[in-house]
């Protein structure tokens, strides 16, 4: 294998930080290089420097032995460099194939649309995806955007391909799909950066490992020379991940329950379609399902986000089906959302005030309608210190938090009024391992006080390893319940497809 | 050699500190052209300006009561943009207020002086505030862009001004001028150090304050800066962001309302054709270089000012057109703006290097 990509002792400091010490690694043609590091390692950083996005302070880059600079992603493109982004670049209302071409070069202003069409589907076809061009990109789920984003860069013949944590945002059946289409990258001769955190997918999809630890590269490691244990120790080093243990003591008291719940999405759709689902006292309830099959619907009516159409949710013996976020939240009901960027934090508020978003009006916090900013202070300091969140110096904005500690604040925020409930939605997408574990150790710590648990997530091994039951849903509705402790993923998968169980438990 | 242009992880504060006065130094150089294209020495124009504007007690009053209204209407226009609203009306709402506080002179029949003055203010604060409102309510209700109506409903409030003044409200002895009759002295504002200076200014500076302590201290701040931050997040967090829309936008107006009665009862007397000379377009200048405090809105009205009575003197002096103060003032905005760039990217120069 010839090599395409090689990189020698990046560095790339900005004022009063080293992102990248010193990082060197090499790709070969035909590969797929997974890099793997925890959130602030420098994955994206690195990533940067390569598509041109930043310039390295020093350090060497050579694409198929030529020494290159890039000025800029489209520079880097032109050299055959793409990236899918964690968050896609794409234009909503436009359709799949509007979008695919805003990112051809050289279409000339007057084109042949016949022409496009059949090269665009040809790909399609290729590589078996499930894709109609004409379709608005809003009406896609995640997993077929990326799909678009993929396109976007092989019709540009990009000779290496940057991925980073594609799998973040997919279900394992896409999961799987991706590796197959990956792999017939490879085939075709395709580098492929893989950056990922699921050490099941590493381990599976690598053909060489290199970790990232604090800005630098430590190890690289060949199919065969690394296993789970090894990488995860390489890469937390001394850090110490926080321990938990869990003990099944859930009661048999029901404290929600909800009844033929259905809710129409943003198109009409039915996301939520005769939906029932009880929630004992001090469980994790699970929830499996495929990204779309109406997860985000049901935590949006529970925290009342969303409007119900039919059906009723009961806390114990009261009715909370038409209640404001607020009232919600005072029913006891706590959330995590998907998203934590676009509606879990005010960005340019400093950690102090997005702890009190939600109980600002709380008389703790205030004195007639001045804030009462000792007590604000005092609460932050003691969230910061019991949640162990790194929140930068005082007074500076949130969003120059790091995904993990951003989601830690919201975690402290909506834990620190003891909740009966939580609704946890992909509480660790995206997180490293340190962050992820912490976040089970709280989940876990609340079951053991009585806290009931819903959570959603798209890692089966995570649902597995937390829940007490798991629910799965499928076109929203409720498929079935496993035990977590006699079921197995493909039983589960199975489920998610659609196959119907006896509900059971 | 090749230049590039890369963004920055984090903006400095310092680049953010320094960027409004580095505008403003830019904006004076472009602007000395300008002057010296007029055949003016610029040294010799830009010493007048400060010399007439601060360099006497008639000067420095002068620029006190031009920056007066300007503080009203910056602070105002400086309150929306906290939250992301851009109220671009505070001149149409300065003429709400001043037509506001003019109706409770002329026709409320108050004779005492402190009745009158607070009559007066309500009026004005109202006036501009439900003028404001119409945007507010149009934009929390319908989604309505509250630029296009704040800007369109400067030119209605205009004209109905007009049509008081030239119609109804035209004063019966005043020659068939375009004004109002003059307001008893009950209705006028306290001048001071025998002046044009009125309590109008120590109003002003008042205003700031509480608008200070609202914005920082107050739990209806905190949730003006939450939504401004992230709407989704205060909607999620169960804060009313169509209430809040709706009541920012008044109030922004309303203090924008305030400028038009500090205006008609510390200075004009009655109501007039062009009690505002753009007063509402520099607040919005005035605001933006101000960023977010009511400290920095304050002291960028009194620069404004110093700008506005030596400008005056430039015209009287040399001839040189006022429209020269209000192409200064662009300037300094335009930089301003530029300077965002700078603030969120870098340029550098890359040597010896083959790239794509």
């Amino acid at each position: 294998m010839s090599e395409l990509l090689h990189i020698q002792n990046i560095r790339k400091t900005f004022p009063g930080v080293v992102a990248l010490d010193d990082v060197s690694f090499t790709v070969a043609s035909g590969e797929i290089h997974t890099l793997l590091g925890e959130n602030g390692a420098g994955k994206s950083t690195l990533m940067n420097v390569l598509t041109g996005l930043y310039h390295p302070d020093s350090g060497r880059m050579h694409l198929a032995g030529q020494p290159v600079h890039f000025t800029s992603p489209r520079d880097s493109l032109s050299r055959g460099i793409g990236m899918v982004h964690q968050h896609f670049m794409l234009v909503p209302a436009h359709s799949v194939f509007e979008n695919i071409l805003l990112a051809l070069d050289k279409v000339a202003l007057v084109y042949d649309r016949k022409h496009y069409k059949q090269k665009i589907q040809k790909l399609i076809d290729t590589f078996e995806l499930d894709l109609d061009l004409d379709t608005e990109v809003w009406k896609l789920s995640i997993g077929a955007q990326q799909w678009i984003e993929l396109i976007k860069l092989l019709l540009r013949d990009c000779r290496l391909l940057i991925l980073d944590e594609p799998t973040a945002v997919l279900t394992p059946q896409e999961a799987a799909r991706l590796f197959k289409v990956l792999r017939l990258l490879q085939q075709q001769g395709k580098s492929i950066i893989f950056i990922s955190h699921k050490m099941r997918e590493v381990m599976e999809i690598s053909d060489r490992v290199t970790v990232l630890k604090k800005g630098s590269s430590i190890a690289t490691l060949k199919r065969g020379d690394f296993d789970a244990e090894t990488l995860a120790g390489l890469m937390i080093g001394q850090d110490r991940i926080p321990q938990w243990q869990k003990n099944l003591q859930m009661s048999e008291k029901i404290i929600l329950d909800i009844k033929n719940l259905s809710a129409r999405n943003d198109r009409g759709l039915a996301d939520l379609d005769d939906f029932s689902l009880q929630l004992k006292e001090g469980e994790i309830l699970g929830i499996a399902g495929v990204a779309g099959n109406g997860q985000k619907a049901l935590a949006e009516a529970l925290t009342g986000l969303r409007d119900v159409s039919k059906g009723k949710i009961f806390a114990g013996a009261v009715d909370i089906t038409h209640s404001s976020a607020r009232s919600s939240y005072i029913s006891g009901i706590a959330h995590i959302p998907e998203d934590r960027k676009s509606i879990g934090i005010a960005p340019d508020l400093d950690v102090a005030d997005n702890l009190i978003m939600k109980s600002f009006k709380n008389s703790l916090f205030r004195l007639g309608i001045f804030q009462n900013r000792r007590a604000i202070r005092r609460n932050a300091e003691d969230k910061v210190s019991r949640f162990a969140i790194k929140s930068g110096p005082d007074g500076s904005p949130v969003r120059y938090l790091s995904g993990g500690n951003i989601q830690k604040v919201i975690i402290a925020r909506e834990l620190s009024e003891q909740p009966r409930v939580l609704v946890a939605l992909y509480p660790t997408r995206g997180l490293d391992i340190g962050s992820a574990e912490y976040i089970h150790k709280v989940i876990v710590d609340g079951a053991g006080s009585g806290m009931s648990t819903i959570l959603i997530a798209e890692d089966l091994d995570e649902l597995l390893k937390l829940s007490d039951r798991i629910a799965v849903m499928f076109r929203g509705r409720l498929i079935g319940y496993a035990d977590p402790r006699h079921t197995s993923r493909e039983e589960i998968g199975l489920m998610m497809s659609g196959e119907c169980r006896e509900i059971s438990l | 050699m090749k230049l590039v242009i890369e963004r920055r992880d984090i903006s400095s504060t310092l680049l953010r500190l320094t960027a409004p006065v580095v505008s403003i130094a830019v904006a004076l150089l472009f602007a000395g052209v300008l002057i010296l294209a007029a055949g003016i020495n610029p040294f010799d124009a830009y010493r007048e300006i400060l010399y007439e504007a601060v360099g006497s007690t008639y000067g420095l009053s002068e620029t006190l009561v031009k920056a007066t209204p300007l503080i009203f209407a910056g602070l105002g226009v400086s309150l929306a943009f906290r939250m992301q609203i851009w109220n671009i009306g505070a001149e149409g709402q300065i003429y709400m207020g001043a037509m506001g506080a003019t109706w409770v002179a002329l026709f409320s029949g108050l004779e005492n002086h402190w009745l009158l003055m607070i009559a007066m203010f309500c009026a004005a604060f109202v006036c501009g505030g439900l003028w404001a409102g119409v945007a507010g309510l149009l934009r929390a209700r319908w989604s309505v862009n509250e630029v296009i109506v704040t800007l369109m409903m400067n030119y209605i409030a205009i004209l109905l001004v007009n049509y008081l003044i030239y119609g109804p409200w035209r004063d019966p002895q005043g020659f068939n001028f375009p004004l109002t009759a003059q307001f008893a002295d009950a209705a006028r504002f306290a001048n001071f150090f025998d002046t044009r200076l009125h309590s109008g200014f120590f109003l002003a500076l008042f205003c700031a304050l509480l608008l200070y302590l609202f914005m920082e201290r107050t739990i209806w701040g905190y949730q003006i800066k939450v939504i401004g931050s992230n709407p989704q997040a205060a909607r999620y967090a169960g804060m009313r962001t169509g209430v809040a829309i709706f009541a920012v936008l008044f109030l922004s107006g309303a203090i924008a309302g305030v400028a038009g009665l500090s205006e008609v009862a510390g200075l004009q007397y009655r109501l007039q054709h062009g009690i505002s000379s753009g007063y509402g377009y520099t607040a919005i200048i005035i605001a933006w270089l101000a960023r977010r405090s009511a400290l920095g809105v304050i002291i960028v009205s009194l620069l404004m000012g110093i700008l506005l009575v030596g400008g005056d003197s430039l015209q009287m002096l040399w001839q040189l057109p006022i429209a020269f103060v209000y192409a200064f003032q662009g300037l300094i905005l335009f930089f301003l703006l530029g300077s965002d760039f700078f603030i969120q990217y870098r340029v550098k120069l890359i040597k010896g290097v083959q790239g794509g």
